[in-house]
């Protein structure tokens, strides 16, 4: 094995394993840049990787190549739907946010192999079988060294999300959208006197968390577990949570916290194909990616501070 | 000059009730524009409430409100905006992680699209400042800009939003004497300009100086509208006080004890880690009230901090009688005898949703008769808490109840009670009347007079020039963490205390 | 509107929550032509009907107890711990691990080493965790779900690598302990239809009573409530936070370390490697929110609980109902519980206010003094 298949190869894993945890933390980013803390990520990952399957197997044979993409946006809209409890409890009705957040946890895997069963009359589905696979930029690919190793049989959606993590970014700093979305998180009440729409914007920011969860779910259900089971999402959405605060609640920073967790997870699952790494025991590899976390956390990060108004209800008075 | 009879803004009749309790009882108001109306209350009267409702943030319950002859029902923020109104919040209302051009558009950006055009809102920000003279750097973070400077971005916001008739909310409360000045400047000109003006205030010389009409409201109520050149500033206290107000408090000689507190060369430095208080040096005896002087953000919260055990001490030293307590921990100075009343009494003083007993007991939980080998003894804390209630009359329906059922002026009394009913030597009050009214002020007074009469060593700080005057027997002034003077009362006058506040030292306030 | 006392509407409000949750749940049911009522006569008869069910139920509740426990104690301290599968793990495979290495030591001195050193597993696991955030600030969320993944896979590798093949059967399931260290009682299981309950039930509820006394009657308590609460007027006056941060996360791990132990030592008699983290750590999550943290609360809570759970085993035989309807329902008691405040609205308390009684504050009312809004304080300086 050279050296440029070795990158390769790390670099195709981390950036498939990166591509649901990216897409979720931009998410959790959104949700919680105005004002809402949302822990639930996992639970959201769940319904939006059940969706996608579900319609993966059913549509596969109508929509042919196309299946996983749009099976990827209906696991959106099913995780948007399903973060509207969130929504409501928190912004309406004044939930703690933590409490909420955990009920989408323990509420996604139940409800998820309750209608697996009531659909398919068994615990977990089958495999599909259009799955995202590896994908070729066409052009890109050939450039030399660099073409094989980022673009040549690597993974679309890890790429899709990295452009998305760079545009949400752009919309949270520099448009109006973003700039009033961070107010609510920042000091909502002062938003209000400014005439901001405080529940909008943070039925704004649990949405969009809804959907990016959802795609993330999605994506890991067809790019990595093939089906859905109640396993499919295991620490997956607390990965992205721990991504969105390690990135300190920005897009950037939660993407590139995202292929950091990515490339560690991924070592672990390729290392015995790796020179060097190989003779490593697999338990240092396994634990690896979460000592590492933990370790950077205390020696450069310190304490992270969330927006100011995170986490705290708005009650309008009126 | 614009002639003021033009009427902008008409309130009839606003009632506003918060459950049982009203808040606005039958208050009328009336502006017209280019005039300058001061609104004026004690604290808790219902001056905020009767804007909150003006600028869209409160819907009153009944009452009507006419803006610039026609009948309005002002639903939200935008709606006042739309009307020209805009409010200059006590607190402001401003984003501290944004920068200042970020605070002045939000909620009315310029836009392309959906972008946002900083460029454009820049130049329109700039004009708007260079027209009344409002100097500000619209790329500085909110946080790390003074209180004035704040006040500008506030007004700013109003004006970019093109308000005609603007609220301004205690403007004065955060600024020195010659910010003061400056700002009445600002707000004359802003009338002159034909913007009509509502100023929420308590101090009655703030309206002497500025202000042409006054409508007074005590408890909800309206009290009356006055032409301010008619009406005479005894009468104006006891019409929004509802009785003759004594403010003079007697300040009988005290026999001077001995050294309680001195500071040596102390230096500490602030959160960013910059230096805050440089070399201070300071002493005061028994009997004594220290008034420390200054504006806000020159080293108060530091040396506060830092002679409470809060914050660590650089360099230097200070000793409670005659003991070195520099760097120790905050339980062993409580333990030597200092009390501390904190400036910040939600964030610091009080645990809101522990009852009232737990928090008489805060420092003191741990000692005999209130626990016995680390279990609690309930009876006890309650019985303390009893005594404490009557002692200091603070109006509770019970000590189980959590002090965020209190109001504010009890939420202090909770904490004075404490902090005196241990009997410390060393007393540092940090703006212990901040937001209360005249009636709990006076209470405040008097109980730290009275600790003055027994012998304890006082260091009052605090914003309020009035406040530290009357109080104090020897005043220091604190400019960048710097003694910048000290003054008797007797022998000083607003002026120059203000000059010292600014830093110009003691001699060249003589020699000038 | 209905007028209640505060004391009524304080039981109304949480039974209220659970109708609603069960309603969904029997929605749902409806919605996939399930019979509903079928369903619940078939649960709560297999979970109460008869003592098996019932000694069932309560074995159930026992590790719950204390993994509830465990997490109201990090949460009174202003603590998410989320570690709670990770801790109990570690408690389970070191009690297991210690009873098979002396298997030849006296129950008196055996089951107290086991219990303990499990306990100790789990605090050590989550003071880690609170060892960082008091020391370097280090947000406790990330630690403890990083901590739980290396947990799991540290366990499997001692399970595989490193435990001696004289205590295991393969290399993912240890040898079944021996009398001495487990805590089966005979008697008791005789009397519930030899179920697995066990004395486990005893350290629970003991645990229980420690923790109402520990919050409710001492300096630690006090103090672990006073940071959690305000960690800014802690140190004002006094308390040390570091300290607290650390005590408290020390507690609760032990008392999930302990969730652990009984579930090794009562239910299952031994340890098999897991491929995720361990569900009663969820599950006692899930309990201490569903209790408010408050002792009866978690009692009640775990209890119910466990009827939902051993009931839908029941169910799922008796009336072919998946069994994940028991967990959905679990969900949706803890979401009604958590918008509290909209049931409460249902309800007017009766009016004992006094002449002293100033609404400003509890009415929202603005706050036009110089306090500020009231805030939640999110993080406090411990340096």
């Amino acid at each position: 094995m050279n050296f440029v298949t070795i990158l390769a190869l790390i670099v195709s894993s981390t950036l498939v394993y990166s591509a649901p945890l990216i897409l979720t933390s931009l998410g959790g980013v959104y949700s919680e840049n105005s004002g809402i803390v949302n822990i639930g990520l996992e639970g959201i990952m769940t319904i939006g990787a059940f969706a996608a399957i579900v319609f993966n197997l059913t549509f596969a044979s109508t929509f042919g190549s196309a299946t996983p993409w749009l099976g990827a946006l209906v696991g959106g809209v099913a995780g948007l739907i399903f973060s509207l409890l969130h929504a409501v409890a928190t912004i309406n009705f004044h939930a703690d946010h933590v409490i909420s957040g955990t009920v989408l946890n323990i509420m996604a895997p139940p409800l998820g192999v309750f209608l697996v069963k009531a659909i398919y009359d068994k615990g977990q589905t089958e495999n599909i079988t259009a799955n995202f696979g590896y994908f070729s930029f066409p052009g890109l690919s050939s450039i030399p060294v660099i073409g094989p190793i980022f673009f040549k049989n690597t993974s679309a959606p890890a790429w899709i999300a990295i452009i998305l993590a760079i545009l949400m970014w752009w919309i949270l700093y520099k448009t109006r959208f973003g700039l009033r979305l961070r107010s609510c998180g920042e000091n909502s009440q002062a938003a209000d006197t400014m005439g901001i729409n405080v529940y909008g914007m943070r039925y704004a920011g649990v949405l969009i968390s809804g959907f990016m969860g959802g795609l993330g779910g999605a994506v890991f259900a067809q790019a990595i577990s093939g089906n859905f089971s109640v396993t499919t999402i295991v620490g997956q959405g607390f990965m992205a949570l721990a991504a969105v605060i390690f990135g300190k609640w920005s897009p950037i920073g939660a993407m590139l916290s995202s292929l950091f967790f990515g490339f560690a997870q991924s070592l672990s699952i390729i290392g015995h194909q790796v020179p060097g790494i190989s003779q490593i025991p697999s338990v240092y590899m396994q634990i690896a990616p979460y000592v590492i976390t933990i370790i950077v956390l205390v020696l450069f990060l310190g304490k992270s501070v969330a927006p100011a108004a995170d986490g705290v209800n708005y009650i309008k008075s009126k | 000059m614009i002639q003021k009879t033009k009427t902008v803004i008409e309130m009839r009749h606003i009632v506003k009730a918060f459950g049982d309790f009203k808040a606005n009882d039958d208050i009328n108001l009336t502006l017209h524009q280019g005039e300058i109306l001061a609104l004026l209350g004690e604290n808790g009267a219902g001056k905020s409430t009767l804007m909150r409702i003006l600028s869209g943030l409160l819907e009153p319950t009944s009452g009507e409100i006419w803006v610039k002859g026609k009948k309005v029902e002002i639903n939200n923020p935008t709606e006042a905006k739309n009307l020209g109104i805009g409010m200059v919040h006590q607190h402001f209302m401003l984003m501290d992680s944004f920068t200042v051009l970020e605070n002045i558009i939000l909620g009315h950006e310029t836009t392309r699209g959906m972008i946002l055009d900083l460029k454009k809102a820049r130049e329109q920000v700039l004009a708007l400042s260079r027209k009344y003279g409002l100097a500000i750097d619209p790329d500085a973070k909110v946080a790390d800009i003074t209180v004035a400077q704040q006040q500008r971005v506030e007004i700013l916001k109003v004006l970019y939003r093109g308000a005609d008739i603007l609220i301004f909310d205690e403007p004065t409360a955060v600024l020195t004497p010659k910010e003061i000045t400056e700002f009445i400047q600002i707000i004359k000109s802003l009338a002159h300009e034909g913007k009509s003006i509502i100023l929420i205030t308590h101090k009655l010389e703030e309206i002497k100086a500025v202000a042409d009409q006054v409508t007074v409201i005590r408890r909800g109520h309206d009290v009356g509208a006055f032409d301010v050149a008619q009406v005479s500033d005894d009468r104006l206290a006891e019409l929004m006080v509802g009785r003759h107000v004594n403010m003079k408090l007697a300040k009988p000689e005290v026999q001077l004890g001995k050294k309680i507190l001195s500071v040596k060369d102390l230096e500490v430095k602030s959160q960013q880690g910059s230096l805050a208080v440089k070399k201070l040096s300071l002493t005061i005896r028994g009997g004594e009230i220290l008034g420390l002087a200054g504006i806000d953000g020159n080293g108060q919260d530091e040396l506060v901090e830092a002679l409470t055990g809060l914050r660590h001490v650089e360099s230097g030293q200070f000793l409670i009688n005659g003991q070195d307590l520099t760097n120790h921990k905050v339980r062993e100075i409580t333990q030597a005898g200092v009390a501390h009343i904190p400036a910040d009494r939600q964030k610091y003083g009080l645990i809101l949703s522990l009852s009232l007993a737990d928090n008489m007991v805060l420092q003191t939980y741990y000692q005999q008769p209130f626990s016995k080998h680390g279990i609690i003894n309930h009876p006890a804390i309650f019985a303390h808490a009893k005594k404490l209630i009557q002692k200091f009359d603070i109006r509770t329906t019970g000590a189980e109840l959590p002090t965020s059922d209190l109001s504010g002026g009890n939420q202090q009394k909770v904490i004075i009670a404490r902090e005196l009913d241990r009997n410390s030597d060393l007393i540092i009050a940090f703006q212990p009347t901040r937001g209360l009214d005249v009636g709990a002020i006076e209470y405040i007074h008097r109980q730290l007079l009275k600790q003055r009469a027994a012998g304890k060593a006082i260091l009052l700080v605090s914003y309020e020039l009035e406040e530290i005057m009357q109080l104090s027997d020897r005043i220091a002034v604190l400019h960048d963490g710097q003694i910048s003077g000290e003054v008797k009362p007797t022998e000083t006058n607003d002026k120059e205390l203000g000059l010292l506040m600014t830093g110009i030292k003691k001699e060249e306030v003589i020699n000038d | 509107m209905i007028k209640v006392t505060t004391k009524t509407k304080n039981i109304l409000v949480p039974l209220i929550s659970i109708i609603a949750g069960f309603l969904v749940g029997a929605l749902i049911m409806l919605a996939w032509s399930y019979n509903p009522i079928e369903a619940y006569s078939s649960m709560f008869s297999s979970a109460l009907g008869n003592m098996n069910g019932i000694g069932e139920t309560i074995r159930e509740a026992t590790p719950l107890i204390l993994i509830a426990t465990g997490f109201a104690v990090a949460t009174k301290a202003g603590f998410f711990n989320i570690g709670l599968p990770g801790q109990a793990q570690a408690g389970w495979l070191t009690s297991i691990w210690i009873v098979l290495a002396f298997s030849n030591w006296p129950s008196y001195l055996l089951l107290p080493f086991a219990i303990i050193a499990g306990a100790l597993a789990g605090a050590i696991v989550a003071g880690i965790a609170g060892y960082l955030r008091a020391q370097f600030g280090a947000n406790e969320v990330i630690t403890t779900i990083m901590l739980n993944y290396i947990v799991l896979y540290v366990c499997q590798y001692l399970m595989q690598q490193v435990m001696p093949t004289a205590l295991r059967i393969n290399t993912d399931t240890t040898k079944t302990i021996s009398a001495n260290g487990s805590l089966k009682i005979g008697w008791l299981s005789a009397m519930f239809g030899n179920s697995r309950i066990n004395g486990g039930i005893f350290l629970a509820i003991i645990g229980l009573v420690i923790y109402w006394y520990l919050m409710k009657k001492t300096t630690t308590g006090f103090e672990i409530k006073a940071v959690g609460l305000n960690s800014f007027a802690s140190r004002y006056a006094g308390m040390s936070a570091k300290k607290n941060i650390i005590v408290s996360m020390l507690l609760s791990g032990a008392f999930a370390g302990l969730g652990g132990v009984v579930q090794g030592l009562g239910t299952y008699q031994n340890y098999f490697t897991q491929t995720s983290s361990v569900d009663i750590g969820w599950d006692g999550l899930s309990v201490s929110l569903l209790g408010g943290g408050t002792a009866w609360g978690i009692l009640l809570a775990a209890i119910l609980f466990s009827i939902l759970k051993i009931g839908g085993l029941g169910m799922q035989t008796i009336a072919g109902i998946p069994y994940e309807i028991v967990s959905i329902v679990i969900a949706a008691i803890i979401f009604f519980i958590a918008i509290n405040y909209v049931i409460g609205l249902l309800f007017k308390t009766k009016n004992n206010r006094s002449k002293y009684y100033i609404p400003t504050r509890k009415e929202k009312a603005p706050n036009n003094s110089v306090d500020g809004p009231s805030e939640k304080i999110i993080e406090g300086s411990t340096n």
